[in-house]
This record gives C-alpha cells, structure tokens and sequence, in this order.
C-alpha cells in the first residue's frame, strides 16, 4: 500500500482492530465492513455503544450503512472528491489539530517554486510529459532538496541538473515557515488546490448531497483533538480504482491534519481481504518487492552492482538508512556461504525486473506467449483476474500450468468447460496447455503463520494430516527445489549459480518428509551466522555479513531457539491496557499503533488523560507506556539534530518525528515522492465514466495504465451503449474467486446463486421484474445473471438534473461448486493504477438488458 | 431415514408433561441448566468429549485474524469454534469462520493429482512422484529456454520471463517465503504476484 506508505512511511495498518473500541468517530468508506469483516466490525459497533458516530460512505446501502448513524452515498469512484471536500473544509474552517500537525506533518514545509498545481495546469501537475504520459518530480520537492520516499523505491524522478543542485536531507532541516504564510507551503498550496472542492461540487460530482456531506464533516471534526480521536476504515472499495492509492492518501491526509494517526482509536486501518495478504506483502510473493520492503533490483536503475543499489536504496536520513543491514542479511539467508563482501553478497544473483510485471501485464503476457509455463497457488484468475476471458485466452496459450488448491478450480478446468470452450471459440484438442491440479492442505493441516488485517502474527497449529495426497505448498516448493538443485547439480553455468547456491536446508519431519515450518520462521526471524543465534529483534541485524535474515520486519518474531512469540497467546484482562502485547506478534517489534510517539505532545506528555498510549519518562529519560514504542527509546522530545555534522540515519531526525520510515520524520501531507500521479490526490472519473469530469479537464489519471486492445477495449466518456455505472463487491458468505465457498455446502446454500443489483427505478424503465434474468454487457463482453431489483441501490442526481444509475454484481461465482453464477470478471477490463497496478473493477460502465444469452452469439466491440 | 415409532397418545402425553420445561421453571430450577433438559437432551453428549487432540489455528478466510479452536478425534477434525482467549474474536466467527470444517470436509475436496495432457478432454489421475518430476523437469527446460542473464548493454539481469507464479494471499508467512526464495532468489522468475492486486 504505497499511499499510506508514502504519507506514513508503512503501508500497513496503523492500529490494531480492537483498536476501533476506543475511537470517538468511525468513518467506513471503500469497504462494506459490516458483511465483510464482519467480526473486526464488532469493535465498530462497540464504539458506538460508547457514543461514537459511525458514518457509512458507499455508493450502496448496506447492513454497514443500516448500522452507521449516517449513510453518505457516493457514485462510484468520486471518493476524492468527497475526501478533497472535507480537506478543504477542515482548512477552510480552520478545524485542523495546529498543535499536532505543525510538528509532526510537513505542513509548514516549503515546497519548490516550480510547482503547479491541477488547478493552474489544466488538470495535470507541473512536470507532466505528455510524450512519456508521467511525471518528473523536480517541482515536488522541497525547495532545494532532495526527499527520498520511503517506499520500496527509495528515489524520485528527476532531471539530473535537479539532481546536482538540491542539497540532501542530512544537510539542514526541510524548509519551512511556520506562519504559514509562505505561499508555496504545504498549508498554502493546499488550500488552494481544494479551494473548488466545495460541498457544491462534492454534489455535483459524487451525487451526495451537500448537508449530508456536511454532517459528515462536521462530525469527524468534532470528534478529534487533544481528548477525541476518529478512525477511518477503508478495502478494496478503494483499491480497486485508477486512482485508488489516491483516495488512500486522501485519507491519510485527513487523519494526519486532524491528528488522529498513532493514537489510541485513531488511524487508518486498512482491511484486507485474505487470511495472510498483509503476510504475503510483507514476504512478498510480489515482483516488485524483496521480503521487508527492499527494492527488487530493477535493470533500468541504478542498480547496476551491490554497492550501487545500496547508494540508490539508502536514504541519507530516518530509518531506512540501516537498508545495507536488512539487505546484506537477506542475500546472507539465501545464499549463505557463497554470500561474501567480496561478490556483492551475491546481490548479482537476484534477478533484474524490467517493468511492470504484476498481474494485469502477467495476462497479456501470457496471452502474448511470452509466459509459458505458470504456477497458480491457491489463486483462481479466471473468476478474480479482470477480463477473464483474455485471462482464459492466455491459460490456453501456456505450454504447462500448475494449479494447487484445495477443489477443481475455474482456472484448472478451463479447457473443459471455460468460456473458451462454452463459446465455441475453442474445442478441448486445440488447447495444447499440460496441466496439473494438485491437492493442496489447509490451515489445520499444516502449521505456520499467517499475518492478518493489522500486522499481527498468529501461529496455527497442524491439529490433522490433509486428506489423501494433498501436501501443503511448503512441501510442494521444498521438494521441487530439491529436485531442481538434483538437476543442476554439477552445471558450470553462471546462470545456474543462483539455483545451486541457495541455501536449500530445513529439517524434514514424518514419513511424508515435511519441512519444518518452524525452522523457516526462525530463518524470517533471523539469527547469526556464525553460531546460528536466533536475532533477538531489528537493532541485532548487522551489514557485514554475520547475520542472516529473511525478513527485517518480521525479526523479533522467533528472538530464542525456544521461544516462537506468534504462538503467545496471553490476551490482556479486562482491567490491562488491551494492546494484547503477550497475543501474537505484531511488525515491527511488536508494535500495535504505528507512529505512537504521536500519541504524546511535542513535550512527550500524552495529548490527555483519555488519549494515553505511551509518553516520555523524564525521571529514567525514556519512552514508556502501553505499547512497544515505535520511536528510539532514549530519544528526547526536545533532541535536535546537529546539523554542522551532516547527521544521517535516526540522528537527523528531531525528537518529534514520530514518522520514522520517513526521510524527515513527518507525515507527508503532500508527498515530495514515491506517488507517481502527483504529490496530492486530485480527482479524475474512472477510465470507464458515465459523465465528464467536473473538477479538471482532465477526465481521468493521466498516468494510469491502459492495455487498449481489441480484447481490451474501453467505453468512451458518456458513451450512451453504456449510460450505467457498474460496480462489483463481495458477501459475506463466500470468499474472492470463490472455491473455498462455493464449493462448501453449508456457505452455498447461504448464497446459492449469482446476482446483479439494479436499483427499482431503472428496472421499471427497462421492464425487469425481480428475479427476472438480465444480460449486462460491456465493451469486454456479456453475462447472464437474475435481476435482484432494490432500492437499496439508488439512482445518483449530479449537475443539470442528470441521472445516473447503478448496477453491483457479487464477482465470487463461476461454474465450479454448488453456487453458481455467470463471472462478473467478464465484464471488466485491464487496466489499472499506476503506483500499484492495481485494477478497477469498482468503477465500470454498462448497458442492461431483459432475457438471456444466446451462447455462441458475437459478445464484443458490437455494443 | 428412520421412521419414528408411532406411540399412543397418553404415552405421548406423559412424556410432553415430564419434558415441559415451564413447570420446572416455575418450581424454581434454572432455565438454562436443569429445567431446559428433557429424555432427548438427557441421551445427548457435546461431541468436543470424544476429541482426542485440540489444536489452536487462525480462520483460512479473512484476514481479520480470527483465532479457532478446532477439535479432531482419530486424526479427522470433528468440530471448529472461535477461541474465546483471542482479543480478536472473542469466541466469535462469522459464516466464513464458521464453514471451517465444512470446508476441511467439503464432498468436492481435491485429495489426488489429476492431469490433463495437451490436447486431451479429459483429467487423469497420476502419482504425486511422477508429477513432482515433471514439473521440476519442464520448470527447468522452460527457464533455460528462456534465460537471460546480460541485456545487450551488458546489464547483467540473471532473469527469466518464461516462467509466472501467482497465489500466496491465502499461504502461510513460511509458504510465500520459501515460494520467493526459491523462484526469484534461485530462478530468476520476475513475473511472481499474488492476490494483493485483486
Ligand atoms: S471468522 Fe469471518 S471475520 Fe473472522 S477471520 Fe474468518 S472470515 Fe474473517
């Protein structure tokens, strides 16, 4: 999550979930919690018992808005402006939290003279290429200097005489004025670029009325300062958006102006969809990322040899100034031995990226022939993958595809009976595509940890063997190595060095020779390689060499030969302080609020009584408290860095930085790096729009990536074969692609069949009754599905009496299982943010018909 | 089904009067111990007694985190509950949580490879040894048909674009380690996502 990243410094949660009990405002929008997490919401509803607000912004109305004390509904993909409304309204009305957001934002800081806002660019900020379509960001730096993101890419792009002139963050504190008066300060430049965010247009735009918008603000302002604090809970209703990473940077915004973040009941707490997807990010099975957000070596940077890719990495201030360390120990854990200072630590090894390689681009690739064998675990693309029947195309352009799960799956059978076939585009001899489905085990039937919603690490035990030959994916990846080194073995080719020297070693236990999970948890925890000492946290891990560790982020986590902290399972009492510090184990350090060193004042004494979290302890001259301090422990509130000796590291930053991932300690209001679509959220219309844009000239992110093909084609602005909005969600009881649900009686017969949502206004205009079968088409193609007519779905009135309306479709089903339902993935198309890739399938057009389909008949580009 | 004995009427009679609960309530014993049995509740035993094995796991679906309980007699899961210790939870599970077993025990649960040859119309069942060898066999061909290791400007890039993986959201922390390790670290694979896109 590179918003929060680039506005926190982590993309991560910043509370915990039960956290949501002590907030005095809730705030839910880009997620459905209700029926989605449904058991993290109960802390939402104890909130409100206490008296706190609860609002619902969604364009639906759901079980989350009939227990919300106010329903904003919103059209689709217009969250920035609502959230812009509200920026504008805490600065107009000057509600912000002064005390909190002069020392711990970038407020006061001045910003380059070059910069240009949308609001004078026609819609684009300065340093657009319209050539390249992206931005150079020599004008969103600070004046004179040079910020480095605290994201996995560390640098920002610019010009290299930008480069030469601007002096580094270890030379002098960021420019500020603290009058605030300063026209290109943060605070200045802010105001203006909201300053046409006004509840008029938040109307115009979104379809929310203006005294609902209103009520919304005035209550979450309300509720924060020194003795309140507010929440905001977003998913993938954000995500999933050509500017998602945006609207997540609106809400940190919010929240850092408010002075909500790092304290008890306030923050940003993203909640994810999979059991283990914050795991699985934080150990990424993603290309981009090394384990603990280190950069994937890229070929097109600096990244030529080791010592250049530390350069590149290291910023010269805050936190991420020990990167040697966490990468050193990480290329040490994989290639032990063969790792030395002498060859880079084999950082040569490590293979190069040369682009975006994430799952949309994967599609085509795949379609195009250039993938040709894939491993799918535990994911099914042709139900969750956008444009499915491109994502089918491609399965059918594979040489070989392994597909591991619990249950057949849409994705392994669909030679058999996929669209391909169905649609009598294809039969099963001419796809020529080897395919394996191979029983995988379940939680239950292995251990090892998963790492949930709020950064927490939770251990589960193998209670029973999986059925028949099902293995888990441990198994499966060790004993395929295994092979893999026997068929290398005794290769003289460089190319074969990396697989040969892996270091490839884990005790094997039962006959079934299972690796020990918990020796690859001590290996993420790390330990020294020496005498294989477990690391006993992050300040253990050295650059030299002597230390081995798979993951920095997560050390701490198994600090004893005996001692695995995910399996704690001490809760507090009702009388203790209910960070649960003895349940599991929360990254970094056991940390459960991100950034606490905001839960104290300047002085370090904690903002109230109410409010308490952790403060500074004058008499022993450290942070104690509640929780484990996310700060240096012995740092003064009053420390001040001695600039005439070039500090670099923690040492530059001041006593009153709580943001420590961040190259000057404060939370970036406006981002200087690390976004790639500008340093403040702006709003454009989905790629897919039922109207024009009303704020800029700009209809939608200039940057944002498109794959426009003839299987990819996208519905022009207003384009009237398609006049409705179209968005899809999730329920409660079935689970993304959908096997693990589906398939289970007792889940499908809870939700035993396909829907589409279409409001009752609509469905009387096109004569659907309810239940009755409708055909939604899209640019991508058609699908079949029963009407289910609601009011719950409302029409949006924008500017010059303009209708729009909506349709929602569940997106789980598929032909597998016994609930079933036409793939709403059909329908949307490829395309996606440009910091993340990530698609948008919340926000697409359609057209809506009675009846059914006629399998066979042409489904695309004919409208 | 069985078919229920028909009985006669004062037998029925006497046995509804001697299970009826509000005459024992109104006596004084508790509604929710001894005046809520009855002749069928008395035959009846909680099903966690057999349990010879109790282990601690985390729910498969969400990522809430909710801690459960689950219970198995002779090495087959018997019963799955919320861990009323997690400050998650509580006790608590929602429908996801709660289908646990019905999704450890589901009448379409995979427990054989199955393999579909190129160009066939059908799968066919094969030993898991003979397709770990034929997997790591065409992992190899495949990526060293298509390896690169120098770019033309001479960047060495170690790398190849032939060979994809995608999944590791539902996996454990050990799972997607040993999956990065092994494809990137040892491979060279690039193209390597998982559901944090979608
Ligand atoms: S029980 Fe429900 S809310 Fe809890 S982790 Fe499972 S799916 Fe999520």
């Amino acid at each position: 999550m590179p918003s929060l990243g680039a506005t926190y410094g982590r993309g991560a949660a910043t509370l915990a979930q039960w956290d949501l009990a002590n907030s005095d405002f809730i705030l839910v929008m880009g997620s459905n919690m209700a029926e989605n997490h449904p058991i993290a919401f109960r802390f939402v509803m104890h909130a409100k018992e206490k008296g706190a607000t609860v609002v619902h912004a969604d364009p639906r109305f759901t079980r989350t808005s009939a227990l919300a004390d106010i329903h904003a509904p919103l059209r689709a993909g217009t969250d920035i402006a609502f959230l812009g409304g509200i920026i504008r309204y805490i600065l107009e009305n000057d509600l912000w939290f002064k005390e909190y957001a002069m020392e711990y934002t970038n407020i006061a800081t001045i910003i380059s003279p070059d910069y240009q806002g949308p609001d004078e660019l026609d819609g684009v900020f300065s340093g657009w290429d319209e050539d390249s379509k992206s931005y150079v960001l020599d004008s969103w730096q600070y004046e004179g200097m040079k910020v480095p993101s605290s994201l996995a890419e560390h640098h920002a792009t610019t010009t290299e005489s930008f480069d030469e002139t601007s002096k580094s963050t270890s030379e002098g504190p960021p420019p500020q004025d603290r009058t605030l008066q300063h026209p290109n300060c943060v605070y200045q430049i802010m105001k203006r670029h909201y300053a046409r965010y006004t509840p008029e247009m938040v109307e115009r735009v979104t379809g929310c009325r203006a005294d609902t918008f209103l009520k919304v603000c005035e209550a979450m302002t309300r509720n924060s300062g020194r003795d309140r604090t507010g929440a905001i809970c977003y998913a993938v209703g954000w995500t999933h958006h050509s500017t998602g990473v945006q609207m997540i940077r609106g809400a940190g915004i919010i929240q850092a102006l408010l002075g909500n973040v790092g304290r008890p009941g306030g923050g940003v707490l993203a909640l994810r969809g999979h059991t283990s997807i914050q795991g699985s990010t934080d150990i990424p099975t993603l290309y981009d990322m090394l384990p603990g957000y280190l950069q994937q070596p890229h070929a097109y940077r600096k990244h030529k040899d080791f010592d250049q890719y530390l350069e590149t990495e290291q910023t010269p201030t805050g936190w991420w100034h020990n990167f040697p360390k966490y990468a050193v120990s990480l290329l040490k854990a994989w290639y032990g031995d063969h790792a030395a200072k002498s060859n880079g630590f084999g950082y040569e090894w490590l293979p190069k990226i040369v682009g975006d390689h994430s799952q949309l681009p994967m599609t085509m690739a795949m379609r195009d022939g250039v993938i040709r064998g894939m491993f799918f675990l535990g994911q099914n693309p042709a139900i969750g993958g956008s444009n499915s029947k491109l994502v089918q195309a491609g399965l059918a352009k594979l040489d070989w595809m392994v597909v591991r799960d619990c249950a057949d799956t849409e994705t392994a059978s669909f030679w058999k009976d996929g669209h391909l076939v169905r649609d009598g585009d294809m039969r099963p001899e001419d796809i020529g595509t080897e395919v394996f489905l191979m029983p995988g085990s379940l939680a239950g039937e292995k251990d090892g940890t998963f790492t949930n919603t709020h950064r927490l690490l939770q251990w589960h035990d193998k209670v029973v063997d999986g059925p028949g030959e099902s293995q888990s994916e441990l198994w499966f990846i060790y004993h395929l190595g295994l092979r893999l080194k026997d068929l290398y073995a005794g290769s003289e080719k460089e190319r074969d060095k990396p697989m040969l020297n892996l270091t490839w070693t884990y005790p094997e236990m039962g006959p079934d020779r299972d690796p020990s999970a918990e020796a690859v948890l001590k290996e993420i925890n790390g330990y020294t390689w020496a005498d294989r000492k477990q690391l006993t946290g992050i300040s253990d891990i050295k650059d030299d060499g002597s230390t081995a560790c798979g993951c920095w982020i997560y050390s701490g986590v198994f600090p004893q030969d005996d001692h695995n902290q995910s399996r704690s399972r001490r809760a507090d009492g009702p009388e203790g302080p209910g960070t649960h510090l003895g349940w599991g184990f929360a990254w970094p350090e056991n940390r459960r609020t991100l950034c606490n060193r905001a839960s104290a004042d300047p002085e370090g004494k904690p903002w109230s009584e109410k409010k308490r979290l952790i403060w500074w302890d004058e008499e022993n001259e450290s942070w104690t408290g509640h929780d484990s301090v996310d700060f240096p422990k012995d740092k003064a509130p009053g420390f001040d860095p001695d600039w005439s000796s070039h500090p670099t590291g923690m040492d530059a930053l001041d006593g009153r930085s709580p943001y420590i991932m961040i190259a000057d300690g404060k939370a970036a209001l406006f981002a200087p790096s690390g976004m790639k679509d500008g340093p403040l959220p702006a709003h454009y219309e989905p790629l897919e729009s039922p109207v024009h844009n009303a704020v800029y000239p700009r209809q939608s992110n200039p940057v944002a990536k498109r794959w426009e093909e003839p299987d990819n084609q996208l519905a022009k602005p207003g384009d009237p074969r398609f006049p409705y909005a179209f968005t899809t969600y999730r329920l409660t009881e079935h689970h993304s692609g959908g096997t693990p649900t589906r398939s289970v009686p007792v889940t499908a017969e809870l939700q035993p069949e396909g829907f589409a949502e279409i409001p009752t206004e609509l469905a009387r205009e096109l004569g659907i009754g309810n239940t009755d079968w409708i055909v939604i088409s899209t640019l991508r193609g058609e699908i079949e599905t029963r009407a289910l007519v609601t009011d719950r779905m409302q029409p949006f009135r924008l500017a010059e009496g303009r209708v729009v309306h909506q349709v929602g479709m569940p997106w789980h089903f598929g032909w597998k299982g016994y609930a079933t339902g036409d793939v709403a993935n059909v329908l949307t198309s490829v395309v996606g943010d440009p910091n993340t890739s990530m698609h948008e399938n919340k926000a697409l057009v359609c057209n809506v018909r009675p009846g059914r389909l006629t399998r066979g008949a042409p489904t695309r580009g004919d409208g | 089904m069985k078919r229920i004995r028909s009985r006669s009427l004062s037998d029925r009679i006497g046995s509804f009067v001697r299970d009826w609960s509000v005459p024992r309530q109104i006596a004084g014993q508790s509604s929710a111990t001894k005046a809520a049995e009855s002749s069928l509740s008395r035959g009846l035993r909680p099903r966690l007694e057999e349990a010879d094995t109790v282990g601690t796991n985390i729910c498969p679906y969400c990522a809430v985190g909710c801690s459960q309980l689950m219970y198995a007699k002779n090495g087959r899961v018997i019963h799955v509950e919320g861990d009323p210790r997690s400050p998650i939870n509580q006790g608590t599970l929602c429908p996801k949580g709660a289908a646990t077993l019905g999704l450890m025990t589901m009448p379409d649960r995979l427990d054989k490879v199955l393999y579909r040859a190129p160009h066939s119309d059908q799968w066919e069942e094969k030993p898991m040894d003979w397709a770990m060898d034929r997997i790591a066999h065409l992992t190899k061909r495949t990526r060293d048909e298509t390896f690169v290791h120098k770019l033309p400007d001479g960047t060495i890039v170690n790398h190849t674009l032939g060979v994809g993986s995608l999944g590791g959201a539902t996996l454990d922390n050990e799972e997607n380690y040993l999956i990065k390790k092994l494809f990137s670290g040892g491979l060279g694979m690039v193209w390597i996502e998982n559901q944090a896109r979608v």
